[in-house]
């Protein structure tokens, strides 16, 4: 009654082809590029100043974005599947929102805001104060183009379990802190770090956005998307694909945490999935 | 049971979180006041990577007040200048046209009107030209202005509303045009829209049109500053590309100024101007020319490097058009002539 | 915190719960989605509505920005229906088939959504080049995909890839082969099974995989600026065209393109949500 062998390996054959063109070729360039001059050039590539501070740039913007989704994800995610209110649907599109805008817009709303020509740029300017073209300005075009992640996996998840434990706890008198803290976070929390392993590689990836309200400084307002980019442009090409190669990695390392803990904890995530 | 405890973790977060933003606040403060920015265009990576390292050797030779570096930011010139203007704090820009810093100087209050006249030589410590960039062996035979307007050829140029060497790669053909069409505007217009219609793709910035042109493979001429189709021969080898000298084209005369509002919030006037200065000292004439600008003082060059240069007719933007403040908005305004005669796809 | 909060719920525009918390979380929520999202999108409607009518609608129908707009959403469309397609296919095999280095193709789905965007434009662009390794495969026969709208499309296959997988994967192991064998005892054919049986449950989370696709492959910007060759009217992505009027001083101009972006792509992707709502509740689901 199943497909017979020969529909089988057809199929299979054509996933794979599919996979190879467009996830396995790409990756595999990324390194071929990168050390086509040998592992010196390689290093010496990653070894440069500015390409350090830029690696410094990007892990410092992800750790300032992490904890600020974090919060208003599961903030995010608790109103909205833990209740029934009138608009949730339209709430639910609005949190959506930044998946379909341009990184380029977020970027340029920005500058609309804090630009020196912007709504708020006489103000800063009087107050002394840079958001565009510095770190601010980064973090937040980062923010705005990783607000949906962690609300996104936690939701779904969430309407899934349901209230029945939260409630229970309630009923045994537990705190409401206490009921979130030992009832809600532990239930929810594979998706949260699904959530939080996809908002941080998007975080340390975002070239769109950051690109718009960067000013490109070298060593000092360029993330690795940007410095790439630098570097392509500067005929550097294996300098380019070094770096990366670093965030390629980064992508790699992403991955393999999450199988890990997929596979260590597959029972749980299986009753999890059950519930 | 619950083996991976978020919240700790969560307090790991902020905690670093917090520590990375107080450590970056204090390095910001105490960076700031040593480094200078250059916010140039985008060909002069190379050229500006040299001159640093010269004039910081040299002022920090003579000055107690060290400078611990400069920071560099390229990018087309007009939105180089459009940075500015938003508020990139830059000590000095140096772009590829009078026409984006007077766009600083009308759009903020941060920098003179009269900028151009505190520094010699309309404040340009060097100039360039445009040439062509062809694939070896000239296989579409690119000779001069009129071979581009043949059906069948591609050429690569950047877009002239954000890039400043495709603005005077613009004129230069106009410039062009002109002369052989004995001013007649009809036929001027028509040869720069079939120039235009054999551009297959408008990169934002030069660089950007020279790794299309050499990188991608597309295009078969490409119109390039000349410091920049020497920096493609020396970058892929002579044997993948030649220059073409068309038999006239554009003096070029890119730009510098140290941008007031900024260097006197900043106290870094003394720096900056210093900077700026040095680029006229023979030392920096020498780096210039080997980067393949035009230096003012050929004679403080080596004469191996002046020996690039071929010798060509080129008019001047005074001349030929009356200066940036009107050829701006007569041709890269909007509505301009470049608006008018661009109909891509067409 | 807000435990009397979740008492309120007397007001009609929400349901009564006994969970605490309402007003704290959704304070939290508003809050941040106002700050990081609303507040900005407002400046740059208000921006873009400082051009006046006028100036809007010579830039809503100039042909370069309808090209540009079409392209983008023309192309997000095509690549969410073919990672549709595969997406659905991949699934298939990674769910109800074993073959060798199973697992390293199913953690490997989700590399997209772990590579930086640049990363993957300057791979694909070195990939498929006229000069690169694909690329100059296919140029002696006159096929270009770097540099042309069929790149655009490749940048966008690829980082929406993920989605349709991840979204029909659960639904799939989830469920009961019995359905399937006691239909194909009852006699049902292999494709009437596929219709009737496999696809009715399948297709809601489908469906969302393939709006997630669409919705980020309407605004991809790194990728796609590194393959496009950025060809006015030919490969040109409208939020492309969003950068080149921000660096020509033209703020309104930027803000009007981005606010049509922002409309369209809103309307859609309300209208896919719309269309999944209705299919669930046709399909029985919750």
């Amino acid at each position: 009654m199943r497909e017979g062998a020969l529909a089988r390996r057809l199929l299979i054959g054509l996933a794979l082809t599919f996979l190879t063109l467009f996830l396995a070729l790409p990756l595999a360039i990324v390194f071929v590029e990168a050390l086509t001059r040998g592992w010196q050039a390689y290093r010496a590539a990653l070894a440069d100043p500015d390409s350090i501070a830029a690696i410094r740039l990007t892990l410092i913007v992800a750790a300032i974005a992490a904890p600020i989704n974090i919060v208003a994800g599961i903030a995010g995610a608790w109103a909205i599947a833990k209740y029934e209110f009138r608009g949730k649907s339209l709430l639910t599109s609005l949190i959506d929102l930044p998946f379909s805008v341009s990184p380029v817009i977020a970027g340029l709303v920005y500058v609309l805001l804090f630009g020196a020509q912007g709504y708020f740029g006489p103000f800063l300017k009087s107050q002394g104060l840079q958001i565009i073209f510095a770190l601010p300005g980064i973090v937040l075009a980062t923010l705005f183009v990783t607000f949906p992640f962690i609300a996104r996996e936690l939701i779904p998840h969430m309407q899934s379990l349901g209230n029945a434990d939260e409630e229970a706890a309630l009923t045994l008198g537990a705190s409401p802190w206490r009921t979130f803290l030992m009832v809600t976070l532990p239930n929810i929390k594979w998706s949260l770090l699904y959530g939080v392993l996809l908002c941080n590689a998007r975080a340390m990836g975002e070239f769109g956005a950051v690109a718009v309200v960067s000013g490109k400084i070298r060593g000092l307002t360029t993330t690795m998307p940007l410095q790439i980019e630098i570097l392509y442009n500067e005929y550097m090409g294996v300098a380019a694909f070094a770096v990366a190669s670093l965030l390629a990695l980064l992508a790699l390392v992403t991955l393999a945490a999450k199988t890990f803990l997929e596979w260590r904890y597959a029972d749980e995530i299986a009753a999890m999935r059950r519930h | 049971m619950h083996q991976f405890a978020i919240k700790p973790l969560l307090g790991r977060l902020f905690a670093t979180a917090a520590f990375l933003f107080c450590f970056l606040v204090a390095a910001g403060g105490v960076r700031a006041q040593t480094m200078l920015l250059n916010v140039s265009y985008d060909p002069t990576r190379e050229l500006y990577r040299e001159i640093n390292a010269a004039f910081i050797a040299e002022w920090n030779a003579a000055n107690a007040k060290k400078i611990t570096g400069i920071r560099q930011s390229h990018g087309g010139s007009g939105s180089q200048a459009r940075a500015v203007i938003d508020g990139l704090n830059a000590d000095v820009v140096t772009l590829a046209l009078a026409g984006d810093i007077d766009a600083i100087a009308s759009r903020t209050t941060k920098l003179a009107r009269d900028w151009q006249t505190r520094l010699p030589n309309n404040a340009s410590p060097y100039t360039s030209t445009i040439v062509f960039l062809v694939r070896k062996g000239n296989p579409k035979g690119v000779k001069d202005w009129p071979d581009l307007v043949k059906p069948g050829i591609q050429v690569i140029t950047p877009n002239p509303k954000t890039s400043g060497g495709a603005r005077w790669n613009y004129l230069a053909a106009w410039a062009y045009a002109e002369r052989a069409f004995n001013k007649d505007e009809a036929k001027v217009r028509a040869y720069i829209a079939n120039l235009l219609r054999n551009v297959p793709v408008l990169d934002t910035a030069a660089r950007g049109a020279t790794t299309t042109f050499t990188q991608r493979g597309i295009g078969d001429v490409f119109i390039a500053w000349e410091n920049e189709a020497f920096l493609a021969l020396a970058e892929f080898g002579a044997d993948k590309f030649e220059i073409v000298v068309p038999s006239l084209s554009i003096l070029a005369e890119p730009p510098v100024a140290a941008v007031d509002g900024n260097v006197d919030a900043k106290g870094t006037r003394a720096e900056a101007e210093a900077y700026l200065r040095f680029l006229y000292t023979p030392k920096a004439q020498a780096i210039i020319a080997k980067n393949f600008y035009r230096p003012r003082q050929p004679e403080h060059a080596d004469p191996k490097d002046i020996a690039k240069f071929p010798n060509l007719t080129l008019v001047t933007i005074d001349e030929a058009f009356g200066g940036w403040a009107k050829a701006q908005p007569a041709h890269f305004g909007d509505g301009g002539t470049f608006d008018q005669l661009y109909k891509p796809g067409g | 915190m807000s435990a009397a909060s979740g008492r309120i719920g007397a007001s009609s525009w929400r349901e009564r719960s006994v969970l605490p918390g309402f007003g704290l979380s959704f304070g939290i929520l508003v809050t941040a989605l106002s700050l990081i999202v609303l507040i900005p999108l407002a400046a740059l409607v208000l921006k873009a509505a400082s051009a006046g009518p006028e100036a809007i609608w010579a830039l809503a129908s100039s042909p370069r920005v309808q090209a540009a707009l079409r392209l983008s959403f023309g192309a997000a469309l095509l690549a969410a229906s073919i990672n549709l397609v595969f997406g659905l296919l991949i699934a298939w095999v990674l769910v109800r088939y074993d073959f060798p280095g199973r697992r390293f193709v199913d953690a490997a789905v989700d590399l997209p959504f772990a590579l930086p965007t640049a990363v993957a434009g300057i791979a694909l662009a070195a990939i498929y080049a006229p000069n690169g390794w694909i690329g100059s495969l296919l140029a002696p026969f006159g096929i270009r995909i770097g540099y042309t709208a069929a790149g655009v499309l490749v940048a966008l296959i690829f980082i929406g890839l993920p989605f349709v997988v991840r979204t029909v994967q659960p639904v799939l192991a989830e469920m009961e082969a019995e359905l399937e064998e006691a239909a194909a005892l009852l006699g049902a054919s292999r494709w009437r099974i596929i219709w009737s049986v496999i696809l009715p449950p399948v297709l809601p989370a489908a469906m969302t995989g393939f709006v997630l696709a669409f919705a980020r492959a309407v605004g991809e910007y790194g990728s796609v600026i590194f393959i496009a060759g950025n060809v006015p009217m030919v490969s040109e992505i409208a939020p492309l065209l969003i950068v080149i009027r921000l660096e020509q001083f033209d703020y309104a101009g930027a803000a009007v393109v981005g606010v049509l972006m922002l409309l369209l792509s809103f309307l859609l992707i309300l209208f896919f949500n719309l269309l999944q709502a209705g299919l669930r509740r046709r399909l029985g689901h919750v």
